[in-house]
């Protein structure tokens, strides 16, 4: 019953914040494609979904998205709404999509009860750690309501695999392990972070054999969920041959092997005497050792085996990226993680949670060596990516539950330890005594004595525990809940204000342009214009081709010049900036200017320059004292353009930089603007015609200003490139 | 040969603390009179043969091995035996075949590969389980239970095999 309670607070709590504030939305970037997709899937069925050729992204390449994405979640959603349909319960597919990743958080809860309730007799541990899985701000970030991601139901498939892993290995049952491998197919379908399984397992298991805790049972269940895990793998397109011929997935392969061997020495140990055995075994080991290391070798350099690939080394050399993919570095999900985001994402769970694997360490039988291993892995990893901080969340939740839990269980028992105990150990100690491990065999029962003590630790803990909640409830409602694409701020006295120009926006593209308009943008927003715009776009955020992305960066980022007859090359229509100068608003793309300039640059490196974008003191500047080649750019053009006129004369301010633009704003003599929204974040660019007297267009749009060629010579910088 | 003499040594009975880490030291140097690889190949050509120098120990550990086979394995599972050994035999004719022929249909291949190696580990897990000296290591897994998991693991796995040919 209390597990009911879990389950319905983590579910409701999401979408009621979220509600409060605005209507059902998809939040972010990546939901809108993978509405999109479901729509689609709903629309046209499974068959033309796997099959489906997109030709309105990536103009004019398309992009094979049946066979390039991961079909879990839309999968999962069509499921449910042809369920709720067959049922006569009308429901929209959007209502669905925005609520799946509630529904999944409460399963979560369900899952890390499960999970904790394998490793600790308590019973109060499983409940903590489904009502800490349920509100952790770590995993809310990815599961209020609208966030239609991958990640929604992989980190219940992740928790659920792992339940199942467990229970296959504490039982050794050949079914518990297949079950395992249908879930953790399931995850392969749902997201790319499936990879942490497949590390995790296979160094679960080594660690147990390297303690010298191999069993039949480990065999059993590593064997059955690796021959059928691998087979559930590829049968999705988009993974396909990769278990057998990248790295990543090598470890489970070895180990694979490596529990055979060990498998077949069980059975020669049982069957001779043990001084022939050792011999044996220093032969048998050495050789299989050295083959299978050749063998790797051999096949990795052969280019059997693919080598690690980028977003791989990046994990281990966190400076990788920056250098050589500059693509994977520009997102901010995969920089390193600063430490305030653990506390801010974890708050108390965060210093629970080494208690939590000390208390694992105390019984230490092989679920306890799982929760330790997996501790250190999401540890390191959480470290090195912010979006891992999602994968490190689950364990400490169980981790903190179990210690929160043995503390109450100690505290709150009413009987007291009879007197004759009395001389052992004064109160302080008690905590220890609670644990029924290794120290409970030395040691007499002892407990708490004093109800006074009891009361303090009770309370105290009662008070973290709800200051915990207030935490969480503060951050899902502050930080969480506001979808990105509708911003909401405070006016001065208090009421709040919606600022909404990426749906205006988006709405005016839908119903002023053609349907088949190119609209280029930087690759962030190009699902939202895939998804709320409905039109055809060059680059969106799915970077599968760093070339094109580049040369929309070379586009943004060179003169007008340089890029006009890339956008007649591309067909593009119209060019949407976001602009955050007015608002002050950070995520803006003269924020992100740099990273195009970076991309093009690695593309481009003798066309686009990252140094000439700099001061010669070094300063990224955007006022009078900006580098010739950033004032041309694109990119800034289009976001000053006409910016001057809304203040007194000279007294533009950007206030987002804090800076005083300089008293003549750009010109833009190819672009001609079509929409600015109503606080400037978006601001559309119409790409003009070739002109019709044959005249290119700066001096085309010279006439048109009614100038004379000889007073534009008169005029400081841009106006003299204009010329010439 | 050094591996004759260490192998006398391990014959009589020596001081029985000593030996093993002895031993290991005084066998690794032993091959490198040809190259690094023998001690890799040695294990798997003796076994084969039975022939050669220092493979006294060796006739003995398989005679060992065979007679506790013989002696103590019943006759159903000699049958999961002779089915492993099919599996093995069909797994490494697919893998020379490949090798020999080229991998075309790599989809083919690997179902048809991993098809063989998911039955030998489900039937290997059979055996285990349903061996009686593991009893105590699966106190929920009856033999019945093992082989109903046995069929239910079987037919996902040919599933997937077949889903998975093209």
């Amino acid at each position: 019953m209390s597990l009911g309670f879990c389950f319905q607070s983590s579910f409701s709590a999401n979408p009621i914040l979220l509600f409060a504030g605005f209507e059902s939305i998809i939040h972010e970037f990546d939901p809108w494609f993978n509405f999109r997709a479901t729509k689609y899937l709903v629309a046209n069925g499974f068959y033309n979904f796997w099959d489906w050729f997109d030709d309105r992204t990536w103009h004019p390449l398309g992009r094979v998205t049946g066979g390039t994405l991961y079909p879990g979640l839309m999968v999962t959603s069509g499921v449910i709404y042809h369920a709720l349909r067959a049922l006569t319960i009308p429901v929209d597919i959007r209502n669905v999509c925005v609520l799946l990743a509630p529904g999944f958080s409460g399963l979560t809860a369900i899952a890390a009860y499960l999970l904790t309730n394998e490793m600790t007799p308590s019973p109060s541990a499983g409940l903590l750690a489904a009502l800490f899985m349920g509100i952790a701000p770590g995993y809310i970030s990815r599961s209020v309501a609208g966030s239609y991601d991958n990640e929604a139901i992989a980190i219940f498939l992740l928790v659920f695999t792992f339940y199942l892993w467990i229970k296959a290995l504490k039982q050794g049952s050949m079914l518990w392990g297949a079950l395992c491998a249908l879930f953790y197919g399931y995850m392969v379908a749902s997201w790319g972070g499936y990879a942490f399984i497949t590390c995790l397992l296979p160094l679960h298991a080594f660690v147990l054999v390297c303690m010298g805790r191999y069993s039949t049972r480990l065999y059993v269940a590593y064997t059955t969920w690796y021959a059928l895990g691998t087979l559930a793998s590829m049968q999705i397109p988009f993974v396909g041959f990769l278990p057998v011929k990248t790295s990543e997935h090598m470890p489970a392969l070895g180990i694979f092997g490596f529990l055979q061997l060990l498998a077949f020495l069980d059975y020669v140990r049982s069957a001779i005497p043990s001084r022939q055995f050792q011999t044996f075994l220093w032969l048998f080991a050495g050789a299989a050792f050295g083959l299978g290391l050749l063998g790797l070798v051999i096949a990795t350099s052969a280019g059997f085996i693919a080598p690690w690939s980028g977003r791989f080394y990046s994990l281990f050399d966190t400076g990788y990226a920056k250098i050589h993919i500059p693509i994977i570095a520009s997102v901010s999900e995969h920089q390193p993680t600063a430490w305030p985001a653990f506390f801010f994402d974890l708050n108390m769970l965060i210093w629970l949670f080494p208690v939590g694997v000390y208390l694992c360490f105390q019984q230490l039988a092989d679920e306890h060596v799982f929760i330790v291993v997996y501790a250190l892995f999401g540890s390191y990893f959480a470290g090195v990516m912010v979006r891992l901080m999602l994968t490190l969340t689950p364990v400490v939740c169980i981790a903190a539950a179990i210690a929160v839990s043995a503390l109450l269980d100690t505290y709150l028992s009413v009987k007291s330890p009879k007197p004759e105990e009395n001389q052992a150990v004064e109160g302080a100690e008690g905590k220890k005594a609670a644990k029924s491990g290794l120290k409970a065999t030395n040691k007499p029962v002892v407990g708490v004595y004093t109800t006074w003590g009891k009361g303090m630790i009770v309370s105290a803990l009662a008070v973290y525990l709800l200051l915990f909640v207030l935490h969480c409830t503060w951050v899902t409602s502050n930080a969480y809940s506001s979808p990105s694409v509708v911003l909401a701020s405070r006016l001065p006295d208090g009421s709040q204000h919606i600022i909404d120009d990426y749906r205006e926006a988006y709405q005016w593209l839908r119903q002023n342009t053609r349907e088949d308009a190119k609209i280029m943008s930087w690759w962030d927003y190009g699902y939202q214009i895939g998804g709320m715009a409905d039109r055809p776009t060059l680059v969106d955020n799915n970077t599968w081709n760093n070339t094109h992305i580049a040369t929309v960066g070379k586009a943004m980022s060179s003169s007008e010049e340089v890029s006009y007859p890339i956008m007649r090359q591309h067909e593009v229509d119209y060019v949407l900036v976001v602009f955050g100068g007015l608002l002050g608003y950070s995520g803006d793309d003269i924020n992100k200017f740099l990273w195009m300039v970076r991309i093009a640059e690695g593309i481009w490196p003798e066309e686009v320059s990252e140094r000439a974008f700099f001061t010669p003191r070094g300063e990224y500047r955007v006022d009078g004292e900006a580098t010739e080649t950033m004032k041309n750019s694109l990119m800034y053009k289009m976001s000053y353009y006409n910016y001057n006129n809304l203040f007194p004369a000279g007294q533009a301010v950007d206030r987002m930089r804090g800076a005083r633009l300089p008293e003549v704003g750009p010109t833009l003599s190819t672009l001609e603007e079509a929409f600015t929204s109503e606080n400037w974040i978006i601001r559309i660019y119409k790409v003009k015609d070739l002109d019709n007297l044959g005249r290119d267009h700066s001096s085309a749009a010279a006439f048109e200003r009614g100038h004379k060629k000889k007073k534009v010579t008169k005029k400081r910088g841009p106006r003299v490139l204009r010329v010439d | 040969m050094a591996p004759k003499q260490r192998n006398a040594a391990a014959q009589t009975p020596p001081p029985s603390s000593t030996a093993p880490p002895t031993r290991a030291p005084a066998w690794t140097p032993s091959p490198p009179t040809t190259t690094p690889k023998p001690s890799l190949s040695k294990p798997t050509t003796t076994t084969t043969t039975g022939a050669g120098g220092g493979v006294q120990t060796w006739d003995k550990i398989i005679n060992n091995v065979l007679s506790h086979y013989l002696d103590t394995t019943p006759q159903r599972t000699k049958l999961l035996d002779a089915f492993m050994v099919f599996l093995v035999a069909v797994g490494a004719l697919q893998f020379v075949y490949c090798v020999l022929a080229g991998n075309y249909p790599f989809n083919a291949f690997l179902s048809g590969f991993a098809a063989t190696v998911g039955q030998f580990v489900l039937t290997a897990s059979l055996r285990i389980q349903t061996t009686e000296a593991n009893k105590g290591d699966f106190p929920c897994v009856s033999p019945e239970r093992a082989f109903a998991d046995y069929v239910v693991c079987s037919l996902i796995l040919h599933f997937f095999c077949v889903n998975f040919i093209n």
